[in-house]
């Protein structure tokens, strides 16, 4: 029965970050790594970069063989984890085989959430969650002439854009307003979709697909679209049906606490799959960004090994740099808050909309203007108080955050 | 050993907001710069974003591409361009502005310290901008054999055991070492239970024959053929300045061909902060105490270094452990010297004890005394004069080193500006020392070096020389 002291679950960024960590403070304890993929690690985030042929499939790897090699962990490729066992500390996989372990990381991140439309499970439609999701879809791609996705979130409107440069016609349904929901307000998100309504994309928004057959999509509006190809980007869901009768506490999400330590002893969670604290409310969220998978991955890997310099978990903070037709949208924190918050907007060849809550930072987006979405997040995390020069930080936001990151360097 | 890196350093109390390190960074990089200046929260003052080169790189870690890694070699986080996806997420990992969209280019752009040659610092007109070499300084000498023995009782932060390790570092084991009372044999290198801490052959003369012992020394190396050997001392100011002086005037008048060290922190502080020749004016030591009749030492410091120049020695240097590349170079040119005349290097060193400064705050104090001008960095030879090594332009105002230190508490504001007049008479006769006139004639003398039999060889090529004086 194969045995590791440290057993993660998944390989991506939250789980490559607790190797990191562990491997810091303990350079000796046999570790593991199971994957229910069959690659080497990569990023979901570059899935759409895959899809448009800009990155092919094999230059994607965030790790070799040798880095594995040199840091001794073990790496498994296929490896379904499909139980736990949390009395015994065993997980088990598809193949039968069974995993021992001192301490477990739970970093099996999300999986495609498919919403219940009428006819979807007769038809072909494709997801794009994985690698060979990607180059599934982008096989697809070259036979098609029309292309339906479902949902306008960053995935959705990723693949809709290479779609659309790639020729095809292309429909975007989304049941939300507009674009992006959640990350952008509604002025930010009509930039972007002026964007995609000049480069030929439909946005159907605050439509719902009522039934799809194949070769074709009904919405609610009554029209049919033509689909050669279906896209279904309607978010994600944590993967933890495998945690099922382990006593691992799930709500929507693993539910964590500061220190990434789920309900059971010695098993920690990180990463999408993990729900932790919101910065902004406090509250338990799933924030699916890789920020917060590398930070989780971190302190869960902290306190695996444990480390005495470990911290506590701040809370995740939204993040979103998104790239569209050449042109850039960035988001970070409450950037879309109305309620109980200042928000000033300025739109001059770009969009720009700051949020501030007792001279505190809360939130930033901008449209066409980049910004240090780092350094904004930093004086949100810190809670700096801008009452001195918020001025000028309202007139020249980058140069003044800047300034105020100089200073606190020192 | 680890591993460390050389790394760009911002000071902004020095930066005018030129902009020409920004314009110079865009020509080198053929798009926007990599370094901002930005304006700082008062007016006339800036503030600047650029890559730390961070040990823990939060870009790094939050790249989907792999297209960002940190170089092992180097330190230096580079950008592969073919692999990145312009998804700008790293700019999000980066609290310091360090890597940023750039416009131009519709691509993030990011500092790759040019090589180890960076465009921004080389334009740098008033020093804002500093390339640190203390990384590969710090890789060649951890890299070296430590000639001490580890464990030496010194006191914790102790500056001499610091100077001590890396100058023997640096001369390796080809070498004769005399360590007359101080703190430097007091905290073992001559000796253990019979045994020597140090790995090189180590002696203990009186406080009064340092000097002597070691010309001895070197005429018997010179005697049995022995050219490649080091004979050096590493002594304190008290052994030198005072009860020793007569014996390093006698051997810099002779041009022994000695390497005489002096690790100067200002007094007697191994046998209980007693003052000492250079302890400066307005210093509080044991048999200068403060109190109702006296504040401190009355008198001046004698400026050691400076009198050894007027013994025209074939080197003189002062430097400090605040500033180790040029501690490294002037040890290179003074063990040079000393196959040819009298060598001879002052290394101002802080004591914690002593001197009432935190063990952690040694450092600090290093490099305010020589960015104050209160120990400015010069160099002499008898052939090219005095140059200096470390710009005593832009200097702090004295109060500023002093304010760091426990025995300088009690200055009075006459007292310090009495150290100020002090400082600046000094600096002022070392820039008039240092200034572009042509040397004076050759005298026509003996070289000094000559009296030392081997010195009297008069095949050595290297012996032609102007007096200077």
């Amino acid at each position: 029965m194969p045995e590791a002291k440290y057993l993660l679950v998944g390989s991506s960024h939250a789980a490559l970050e607790a190797l990191r960590a562990i491997r810091l403070v303990d350079p000796d304890g046999s570790m593991a790594m199971l994957t229910r993929d069959d690659r080497l690690p990569y990023s979901p985030t570059i899935l759409p970069y895959v899809v448009s042929g800009r990155s092919a499939p094999d230059k994607v790897l965030l790790r070799d063989p040798a880095f594995f090699a040199a840091n001794n962990c073990a790496y498994v490729p296929n490896a379904r984890a499909v139980s736990l066992d949390a009395k015994a500390r065993a997980v088990t996989l598809e193949n039968g085989e069974v995993w021992r372990y001192q301490s477990l990381l739970i970093a099996s991140g999300a999986a495609p959430a498919i919403p219940p439309v009428k006819g979807l499970d007769g038809v072909t439609y494709h997801v794009l969650r994985s690698l060979a999701d990607a180059e599934g879809l982008r096989g697809a791609m070259g036979a098609a002439k029309t292309a339906v996705v479902l949902g306008a979130g960053l995935v959705g409107l990723h693949a809709a854009e290479n779609m659309a440069e790639a020729g095809l016609k292309v429909t975007v349904v989304e049941m939300q307003g507009h674009v992006l929901p959640g990350y952008f307000d509604a002025k930010a998100s009509t930039r972007i979709e002026d964007a995609f309504t000049t480069h030929g994309v439909e946005l159907k928004l605050g439509r719902k697909v009522v039934e799809v057959a194949p070769g074709k999509v009904m919405v609610d509006d009554g029209t049919t679209i033509a689909a050669d190809l279906l896209l279904v980007a309607t978010g994600v869901r944590p993967v933890t049906d495998w945690l099922e009768g382990s006593g691992v506490l799930v709500d929507r999400g693993v539910v964590v606490d500061e220190a990434m330590r789920t309900n059971i002893d010695g098993v920690w969670a990180a990463g999408d799959v993990a729900q932790a604290t919101d910065f902004a409310s406090g509250n338990k969220a799933l924030i699916g960004i890789i920020p917060t998978a590398v930070e989780q991955g971190k302190i869960a890997g902290q306190g695996m090994a444990g480390d005495s310099y470990r911290k506590d978990y701040a809370g995740g903070l939204p993040v979103n740099t998104y790239r569209f037709f050449g042109r850039v949208a960035l988001s970070i924190g409450r950037a879309a808050a109305t309620d109980g918050v200042e928000a000033v907007e300025t739109a001059s060849g770009a969009y720009r909309r700051l949020v501030l809550e007792g001279n505190r930072l809360v939130g930033y987006a901008s449209v066409d203007e980049p910004f240090d979405v780092g350094i904004m997040g930093e004086l949100i995390r810190r809670r700096v108080d801008l009452s001195e020069c918020k001025d000028a930080f309202l007139a020249r936001p980058v140069e003044t955050g800047r300034r105020l990151m100089s200073e606190q360097w020192r | 050993m680890g591993v460390a890196f050389d790394s760009i350093s911002f000071k902004a109390s020095l930066c005018d907001g030129c902009g020409d390190c920004m314009t110079a960074c865009s020509q080198a990089k053929g798009g926007a710069s990599r370094i901002s200046i930005v304006p700082g929260a008062k007016a006339g003052s800036f503030e600047t974003a650029l890559c730390r080169q961070c040990g823990d790189p939060k870009c790094v870690q939050v790249c989907p591409s792999g297209a960002l890694d940190k170089d092992g070699g180097n330190g230096i986080i580079g950008w592969d361009a073919s692999k990145c996806v312009d998804c700008l997420l790293c700019t999000a990992g980066c609290a310091y502005g360090g890597i940023a969209v750039d416009e131009s280019v519709a691509r993030v752009g990011k500092c790759d310290q040019c090589d180890g040659d960076p465009a921004c610092v080389k334009v740098c007109p008033t020093g804002a901008l500093e390339f640190r070499k203390a990384g590969s300084i710090f890789n060649e000498y951890g890299a070296k054999e430590d000639l001490f023995v580890p464990g030496l009782s010194g006191c914790q932060g102790c500056n001499s055991e610091l100077i001590m390790r890396h100058a023997m570092r640096k001369i390796g084991r080809n070498s004769v070492l005399a360590t007359p009372p101080g703190c430097i044999p007091g905290m073992g290198s001559v000796g253990y239970n019979g045994k020597t801490g140090t790995k090189v052959p180590v002696f203990h003369p009186l406080l009064t024959n340092t000097a002597s012992m070691l010309s001895g020394i070197r005429r018997y190396y010179d005697r049995i053929g022995r050219k490649d050997i080091v004979v050096m001392a590493l002594a304190g100011d008290g052994g030198t300045a005072d009860c020793g002086f007569h014996a390093v005037s006698g051997a810099a008048e002779r041009g022994e061909k000695v390497l005489y060290v002096c690790v100067d922190n200002e007094g007697y502080m191994n046998t209980g902060m007693q003052r000492s020749g250079t302890t400066p004016y307005g210093s509080w030591t044991s048999t200068t105490p403060v109190g109702e009749h006296m504040q401190g030492k009355t008198q001046d410091a004698k400026n050691l270094p400076l009198i050894m120049t007027a013994h025209k020695c074939r080197y003189v240097a002062t430097a400090s452990t605040g500033y180790m590349e040029d501690l490294y170079e002037k040890l290179d040119r003074a063990i040079a010297a000393s196959f040819e005349g009298f060598s001879y290097l002052h290394i101002y060193s802080p004591c914690p004890t002593g001197w009432r400064i935190p063990s952690s705050k040694v450092i600090d104090a290093c490099r305010l005394s020589v960015d104050s001008n209160f120990n400015p960095l010069w160099e002499y030879t008898n052939t090219s004069g005095l140059r200096f090594t470390h710009s005593p332009d832009n200097a702090h105002p004295v109060s500023a080193y002093v304010k760091m230190i426990g025995k300088y508490r009690h200055l009075s504001p006459d007292q310090l500006a009495h150290i100020q007049a002090k400082v600046d008479e000094q600096v002022a006769l070392l820039k008039l020392m240092a200034a572009e006139s042509p040397p004076p004639p050759a005298a026509h003398r003996a070289p000094a070096g000559s009296s030392t039999p081997a010195g009297a060889e008069p095949s050595q090529p290297a012996r032609r020389e102007i007096a200077r004086n």
